[in-house]
């Protein structure tokens, strides 16, 4: 009878593991994942855009070590110099629900590789291409996106709001908007 | 016999351990000296108190007492006697304790009394290496630097400790005793080496997955060569000039390492890793991982994770022919 009881609480412990599994090294094998995304659901001919979408996000997005390795790079590679600490700047907030680009992790990464026409600077060949995924995976996090349990604690510095982990869990609306600051001709 | 040989050896490995590049009780600054003496007076102290204690504890054991004796009976003679013996332990026991806690005090004042040095450092605690900044009054003269300090011989040498993650803890044994490096503030220490030498360090407070690899060294030179160190390291990166080592070159400046990686004379100019612009005079690389050889830099580049599971340098994907120069590149880079 108890082991009935323990099987499952034995089984509930394990699954945890995931939750920090360390992925140091990069597929060797393939330089840039290969998604597809569709911006609009608009396309020539009678079927919708092809969309290709391998399932990689869920590594990353589920994962705790993936995301604070993502919080770690957001500030090393000056993230924070246009987008704050998610609130925005020159650049569009991210910790909001609105997406000018589309807000699954797939678009953002997408976002960071290629960059954005109203100065969002492109990052491919200066950032490895899993690091690219680990920092999407963080500002995913900064709407709560993302699992609670997989989402950062306490920042270690002043932060102007909760920790990512204790924000209401997030939803992704299509249509942001692109702050004043970014749209004058620049 | 037979277990006095394991026994002997044992403990002249462990005497052993005592001298070295990284060892409390082979001293050679006046703060590891304060730091040395309380060690071997304690020790003495302690160690007498111990052995009398056991003798003590023996002889009660082996005296024979009569089986008959009445535990009531007592005689004033014995009773004088034992008022006596009791209260000379408990005199004698507090003069230890207060004898110890004046000569700890005193200690203190000599580790943390700071005389005016020639030099003030900021040393930077990071997962899991150290920055070393030579702070001067001429801001031209100020560099950055990683895992590797050399100081003017005989000169008090000043030791800001920051930390930009978590709390780390630099210690030089043979130099000074530990001391905590806390984000978001700032701690002092002094070291000061009496005759040149090679002083190994290591972070003393556990700060992650490679506190085990994060050492320092610490290099004591004649005031001349310290000199000629300096003026080196000020000076910018020489430019490649054979075809191998500017390919290596062309491939760092093209690659995600200048995002980290500052290279001053170069494009390269990222802050948050070690600063390669003298890599390849440094003795070792990862924080005293590896010593640095072209072989061992190539390892370095190649799998990073292979050498510092954990590191916070990503495996960057390099062709199998961009591996040499690039090593070759850097190794150059005195
Ligand atoms: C030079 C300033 C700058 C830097 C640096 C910068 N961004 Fe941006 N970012 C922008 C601007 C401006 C936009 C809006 C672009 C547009 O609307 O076309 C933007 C857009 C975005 C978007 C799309 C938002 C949406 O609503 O769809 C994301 C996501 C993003 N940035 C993430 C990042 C990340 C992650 C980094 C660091 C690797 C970064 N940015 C660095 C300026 C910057
Ligand atoms: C995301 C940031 C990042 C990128 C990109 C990066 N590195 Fe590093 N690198 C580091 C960090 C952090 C360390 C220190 C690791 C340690 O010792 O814990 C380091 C250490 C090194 C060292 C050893 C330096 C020393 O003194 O210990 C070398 C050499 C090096 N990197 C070369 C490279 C090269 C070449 C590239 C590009 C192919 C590169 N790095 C890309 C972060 C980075
Ligand atoms: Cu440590």
């Amino acid at each position: 009878m108890k082991v009935y009881l323990v099987l499952p609480l034995v089984a509930f412990a394990l699954a945890a593991c995931e939750r920090e599994d360390r992925e140091y090294r990069a597929n060797p094998m393939t330089a840039e994942s290969q998604e597809k995304i569709a911006l609009v659901p608009l396309s020539a001919g009678p079927s919708g855009p092809t969309e290709y979408r391998s399932g990689l996000g869920k590594e990353y997005e589920e994962n705790a070590f993936h995301i604070s390795q993502g919080q770690r790079f957001y500030t090393w590679f000056n993230c924070n110099g246009c987008h704050a600490n998610g609130g925005g700047g020159s650049g569009p907030a991210l910790m909001d629900d609105r997406w000018i680009y589309g807000g699954q992790i797939e678009n953002i990464v997408q976002t960071i590789r290629e960059g954005r026409p109203n100065g969002m600077p492109s990052f491919r060949r200066k950032i490895p291409d899993d690091q690219i995924w680990e920092i999407a995976a963080y500002v995913r996090s900064m709407g709560r996106n993302v699992p609670k349990a997989a989402a950062p604690g306490r920042k270690d510095d002043m932060s102007p709001g909760p920790a990512e982990q204790r924000r209401p869990p997030g939803q992704v609306i299509d249509g942001g908007q692109v702050p004043p600051s970014a749209q004058m001709p620049q | 016999m037979k277990r006095l040989v394991p026994l002997l050896l044992i403990v002249t490995l462990a005497l052993a351990g005592c001298q070295g590049w990284q060892s409390a009780l082979d001293a050679h600054g006046p703060a590891a000296h304060t730091l040395a003496n309380m060690f071997w007076i304690f020790v003495a102290v302690l160690g007498t108190v111990w052995f009398l204690t056991m003798a003590a504890l023996l002889l009660a054991l082996r005296r024979r007492r009569p089986v008959d004796a009445d535990p009531l009976v007592t005689d004033p003679g014995t009773e004088k006697r034992m008022t006596m013996t009791i209260s000379v332990a408990i005199g004698l026991t507090l003069v230890t304790v207060i004898t110890f806690t004046g000569l700890s005090y005193a200690a203190q004042k000599v580790l943390y009394s700071h005389k005016d040095g020639a030099l003030t450092l900021l040393v930077t605690g990071q997962q899991w290496w150290w920055e070393v900044t030579y702070e001067d009054e001429q801001p031209s003269r100020v560099f950055t630097t990683a895992n590797e300090i050399h100081i003017p011989v005989g000169e008090p040498v000043l030791i800001k400790l920051e930390a930009s993650d978590v709390i780390h803890s630099f210690w030089i044994p043979n130099l000074t005793g530990k001391m905590d490096a806390i984000p978001g503030r700032q701690n002092q220490i002094q070291i000061q080496a009496d005759r040149p030498g090679l002083y190994r360090g290591q972070c003393a407070e556990f700060c992650g997955l490679q506190h085990a690899h994060m050492g320092i060294v610490v290099i004591a030179d004649t005031r001349e060569d310290f000199e000629r160190w300096r003026d080196h390291q000020v000076s910018s990166a020489i430019a490649p000039n054979d075809p191998e080592r500017q390919r290596g070159m062309e491939i760092f400046l093209s690659r995600p390492c200048i995002m980290c990686h500052q290279v001053r004379g170069t494009d390269a100019g990222g802050k948050v890793a070690p600063d390669l612009t003298h890599v390849g005079s440094r003795r070792t690389i990862g924080a005293g991982t590896l010593t640095t050889t072209r072989g061992n830099i190539a390892a370095w580049i190649v799998d990073p994770h292979g050498v510092k599971p954990g590191v916070n340098m990503p495996t960057i994907q390099l062709e199998p022919d961009e591996v040499q120069p690039l090593a070759s590149y850097l190794e150059g880079l005195k």
